[in-house]
């Protein structure tokens, strides 16, 4: 054989030899379709257990869409590299998952691979789901196939070239899905392995409050350092939180038990959605979920600790002499705004969570952008249907951007110790344009709260 | 001293600028189709149109007014000359004790200037803010319908009525 020959054969021999690597890296096989299950094959002990593990899971929030079937799916999901939608995950045997055995739906939730063997986009948190032991898996394609079948199609999903070929979603994951279930850590209680457990699988709270790289997948080394969802921002939830008063295990069960705590005000925007979940679930696993989270804030620091002082101080002082009836200089507009429009709720002194949060405690206002603080002065807080919940009017309709720029540049200067912000103008323009989005595409009234109970609420 | 301008004409108010425009529409210009119903901009039975928008007057303070234009109810029609929205809300009977409804008519008018032709669905999420507790809610939908086809149909002034 030639020299020439040998290079040549080398040279089919790698390019074999990697084209079977690829396919074994990107092929994956169908799993045979079954019969849908019968509802009552379920155990009712399981079925109810799949039902608590899917609210800590948030699964309805981004499987049903606005007004719609709980579960169907079709929620549009905007991502930096298309528009994707949500699949229906009811037992639905031609458009949801009525046909896929266990072993398929069990495939799905720790590797992202459909039954038909194709690779799903990581918009479904499988990064996370990995985690998901069998049991839990279990119990929650008990829920699924045991929910109504919905028959709905999910749109095609919006992608360029190369995002839309989902060979690429492979290659993502042999860069960043990182398989196995949870490990337990043999230093730590039995709470807060549970905690752990949960929260970095199946209730993944590091989807919305970790940073993405470019490549969309989250930042390892930036876990809970805060996140972008929709046109919110997920604050930090670890030692870089800029909450005014530092979080405890006891303020964090509050607040993802009830949806508010005294200390950090209410829960908006996509966190409403979850707190709502965590309020019907065994009241054991939020306690557990508080408990890892405290761990993962850590300690507050000598800085935070003086800074609360201070919030506290001020806080008294502000009981003592309000803003709202200080002089407000003209020349500062925001101010003027703040008095007229904001002090009336703001110093009422009522309780929370019924009466506007003494600003001194807002995280919003602490928050790196305004974005949030933004979106809550155009919308308010609207009041959940049947539910006794706290609410706020929006301003959208009665002012302009210009005077909600200015009450945000004020409030940051006067109630909160970080730096101003920049670029207010813009954000405000921004959230002025998504709140206009999101209420061309609002529920019709009859929206169907997602398989959520009634809330145990003051 | 503070310039209001309601209904097309300017008012001289000599008010805080944190009082609430509904309570100067309704005390100091004996406006009063406007209603106090919670006073925490959640029932809507205080709305009235500003700039083209639905505003909840009871929490909007006077000083976010200046330079704009309020419309009340008494500024789309009057009794002999009822607006097309008013109109459609009597044909349809769209009241019952009335509390609530005009601040159906001010909000339903403001949908429909912006959208002359509305979708039930549409209807129904624009007023989903303002509060009925008779129930009247399947008449006053047939009543923006109604409303619409008038304004539809009729020849209108600038401010609303049908001629």
């Amino acid at each position: 054989m030639s020299k020439s020959g040998i290079i040549a054969g080398a040279a089919i021999a790698a390019l074999m030899g990697g084209a079977i690597a690829a396919f074994a890296v990107v092929w994956r096989p169908a799993i045979e379709t079954v019969e849908p299950p019968a509802p009552q094959s379920f155990e009712p002990a399981l079925v109810k257990r799949g039902r608590d593990l899917a609210a800590i899971g948030n699964c309805s929030d981004c499987h049903t869409i606005k007004g719609g079937k709980t579960f169907a799916g079709g929620l549009p999901v905007p991502t930096p590299f298309g528009t994707i939608y949500s699949s229906n995950i009811t037992p639905d045997p031609e458009t949801g998952i009525g046909r896929w055995s266990e072993a398929a739906f069990r495939r799905a939730m720790r590797s992202g691979v459909d039954r038909a063997g194709q690779h799903l986009y990581p918009t479904f948190p499988y990064d996370h789901f990995t985690n998901v032991n069998d049991e839990d898996d279990r119990a929650l394609y008990a829920f699924l196939m045991t929910r109504p079948a919905v028959r709905a199609a999910a749109p095609a999903n919006d992608l360029a070239f190369p995002f839309n070929q989902r060979f690429a979603v492979a290659g993502w994951k042999l860069l960043f899905l990182k398989g196995g279930t949870y490990k337990v850590d043999s230093t730590q209680s039995a709470e807060w392995n549970r905690g752990a457990y949960l929260v970095d699988g199946l209730a993944h709270c590091g989807a919305c409050h970790t940073p993405r790289n470019a490549l969309g997948a989250e930042k390892a080394s930036a876990s809970f350092s805060g996140g972008d969802v929709d046109n919110w921002h997920a604050y930090a939830i670890n030692a870089q939180s800029r909450s005014p008063l530092p979080w405890t295990t006891d303020a964090l069960f509050h607040y993802l038990r009830q949806g508010w705590d005294p200390d950090h005000g209410v829960a908006r925007g996509p966190m409403a959605e979850v707190t709502a979940n965590l309020s019907s679930v065994p009241e054991n696993d939020v306690r557990a979920i508080a408990l890892y989270m405290g761990s993962v804030f850590g300690p507050p620091t000598q800085d935070h600790l003086d800074q609360a002082e201070a919030t506290r101080a001020d806080i008294k002082s502000l009981q003592a002499q309000p803003v709202s009836v200080q002089p407000a200089s003209a020349d500062n507009p925001g101010a003027l705004v703040y008095q007229a429009a904001c002090a009336t709720c703001h110093e009422s002194g009522r309780p929370l969570p019924y009466s506007g949060i003494n600003l001194r405690l807002s995280t919003a206002l602490s928050a790196p952008d305004p974005r949030n603080a933004a979106n809550v002065i155009l919308s308010g807080i609207r009041p959940v249907g049947g539910e006794r919940s706290p609410i706020m009017p929006g301003f959208a309709n009665s002012m302009t951007d210009d005077q909600i720029a200015a009450v945000l540049n004020y409030l940051r200067g006067r109630f909160s110790a970080q730096p101003a912000w920049s670029g207010v103008e813009q954000i405000v323009r921004d959230a002025r344009h998504s709140e206009t989005v999101s209420l061309q595409t609002a529920p019709a009234p009859e929206s169907v709260a997602g398989g959520s109970m009634q809330r145990d609420k003051p | 001293m503070t310039t209001l301008k309601v209904n097309g004409h300017d008012h001289e108010i000599d008010a805080d600028p944190d009082t609430p425009l509904l309570y100067v529409l309704r005390d100091e210009l004996k406006l009063n189709a406007a209603k106090f119903g919670c006073g925490l901009g959640q029932c809507g039975a205080c709305t009235v149109i500003v700039d083209g928008k639905a505003v909840l007057s009871c929490v909007t303070p006077l000083l976010l007014l200046k330079g704009k234009e309020v419309t009340t109810l008494e500024g789309l029609g009057t009794v002999e000359k009822p607006a097309p929205i008013q109109r459609a809300f009597i044909e349809e009977q769209a009241a019952q004790c009335g509390y609530c409804i005009a601040g159906m008519m001010m909000r339903a008018q403001a949908l429909l200037q912006r959208t002359p032709k509305p979708t039930d669905a549409q209807i129904r999420s624009e007023l989903q803010t303002n509060l009925c507790r008779c129930g009247t809610h399947m008449r006053i939908l047939r009543a923006v319908h109604r409303a619409a086809h008038l304004m539809d149909t009729a020849e209108l002034t600038t401010n609303g009525s049908a001629q």
